[in-house]
């Protein structure tokens, strides 16, 4: 039996394609997901993400634990509402999942990580916790909207109160509050301006409605895949997992190494990674017809690797991916699809930020 | 539910075929599948003056979701391909049956017909997918 988030019916209503994923019955798209996609590069589209796990830690011991939990040092987070996108790691350095955590106050801190390791987070961030005495609350009754887009600010704006305009005013990125009954984060997972809004559940169908009557265009996980991509952002579970080292992932500016003494879990194991080598993610841009996909073998210079998410880029035009490749690859590669050794290039992965083309 | 022209002839994989005359067929794909490919981006072709055999595969059809053979519904001389799919591939998508058909096939062997299914045919394995 899957799960429903609170806008189901809304997603029905709409007459959404609905898919399961990983256990809900989720919109994957409302009849275009190219459209979807452009209105948030070039308008303010939105997406129910409601499925996504959020939890909040408290008590007076939480930032000593998420400095031992977390690669990213949350101690970088002074000032309150602040957030950081960081890997929890297992012993042997893999990546348990990717989340963003939120500082908001000194006893309290919120974290939000993926629908699809709901189980296995929990489990890890609860059995580390008692050590500190750190209550892990999941928030299970909230539910949450990403509106993202050049113009998803402004049209956001028309349903808050002054209150809350003026709490979010001038909210640089990566900071979250909480005003009324709305914690609006200006995070996402686009490439876009906009925000991440959590709401009681019992809420949202409204101001999901009134988030349409205000010109925001519901988006579904297919078009959140493209715009996620395009951005050069990870997907767990295809980019990384518990068997890959955030180092082969792109992951590498989000361990805080400073100071030395921080014995964050995974560590010692990431040091031995770093003075071996790792693999590393690249992108990859193919002009040519067709389009590259996740599992494809990539022939690089010095060994071979493995595309771990391809798609056609609809602001580009044309396919990009991300490999995991040899450290030893150049500027260039072959990919094996179907068959065929096609030529591709190989740059940083990230293709198109803030309504720009990258490359 | 999607729409299953009563006029059209189909394969049980998903390509429909009508007749064009003169032997002539062209073949695209039902509104069905390309909803399940979702939005088309590159469609790859025969070439006009292929000879193709019934249930070869013949062309793909690359949405964002996935690549997805087409198989010829029937043998035959590819006479002409649909060109303007280059350019505008979401027509699959707007108009399966008319904007977005494919190519054409002279048929070589009439008999062949009998084996496509009607629309009350394609609906049931549609059913029981």
């Amino acid at each position: 039996m899957s799960q429903h988030t609170a806008l189901h019916a809304k997603h029905l209503e709409a007459g959404a394609k609905m898919v399961d994923f990983f256990g809900w019955h989720m919109p994957i798209n409302y009849g275009s997901q190219i459209e979807e996609h452009h209105a948030v590069r070039q308008d303010a589209g939105m997406f129910d993400v409601s499925h996504m796990t959020i939890v909040d830690l408290t008590g007076a011991r939480t930032r000593d634990f998420l400095r031992k939990l977390l690669a990213n040092d949350v101690a970088k987070l002074s000032v309150p509402g602040k957030a950081l996108y960081t890997a929890m790691l297992n012993e042997q350095g893999g990546v348990i999942d990717d989340l963003i955590v939120y500082f908001l106050q000194d006893d309290f801190f919120r974290v939000v990580v993926n629908s699809a390791t709901r189980e296995k987070d929990l489990a890890w961030i609860n059995q580390h916790a008692a050590a500190f005495d750190v209550t892990v609350t999941e928030r299970t009754e909230l539910a949450l909207i990403a509106v993202q887009g050049p113009n998803a600010k402004a049209k956001v704006a028309t349903l808050l109160s002054s209150e809350q305009q003026s709490a979010v005013e001038g909210m640089k990125p990566f900071f979250g509050v909480q005003s009324g009954e709305l914690f609006i984060a200006t995070t996402g997972y686009t490439g876009e301006d906009g925000y991440e809004i959590a709401m009681p559940a019992e809420k949202a169908a409204d101001f999901w409605q009134r988030l349409i009557d205000a010109g925001v265009k519901p988006a579904g996980l297919g078009a959140r895949d493209t715009l996620r991509l395009e951005a050069g952002m990870n997907l767990y579970g295809q980019d990384m997992d518990d068997s890959v080292s955030p180092l082969a992932a792109n992951m590498g500016w989000t361990i805080a190494w400073e100071p030395s003494d921080r014995d964050f879990i995974g560590r010692s194991a990431l040091e031995q990674q770093k003075a071996k080598g790792t693999d590393k993610l690249v992108g990859l841009v193919m002009e040519q017809k067709g389009v590259l996909r996740h599992g494809q073998r990539v022939v690089v210079e010095g060994g071979e690797g493995i595309i771990t998410s391809g798609t056609f880029s609809p602001t580009l035009g044309f396919s990009i991916a991300m490999a995991r490749v040899p450290a030893s690859v150049g500027d260039s590669a072959e990919v094996d699809i179907r068959g065929k050794l096609v030529p591709v290039k190989v740059i940083k992965p990230a293709f198109v930020r803030m309504g720009k083309k990258l490359i | 539910m999607s729409s299953i022209p009563t006029d059209l002839k189909y394969a049980s994989s998903h390509e429909w075929v009508r007749h064009e005359g003169e032997g002539v067929y062209s073949v695209g794909i039902s509104e069905h599948a390309q909803g399940l490919l979702g939005d088309m981006v590159f469609v790859e072709l025969p070439e006009v003056g292929d000879t193709v055999s019934q249930g070869d595969d013949c062309a793909v059809a690359e949405s964002v979701k996935a690549a997805s053979d087409i198989y010829a519904p029937l043998s035959g001389e590819v006479v002409e391909v649909n060109e303007s799919l280059a350019d505008a591939p979401e027509q699959v998508n707007t108009s399966p049956y008319h904007d977005g058909w494919m190519f054409k096939v002279k048929i070589s062997d009439e008999s062949e017909l009998d084996e496509l299914l009607d629309a009350e045919g394609y609906q049931n394995v549609i059913d029981e997918e």
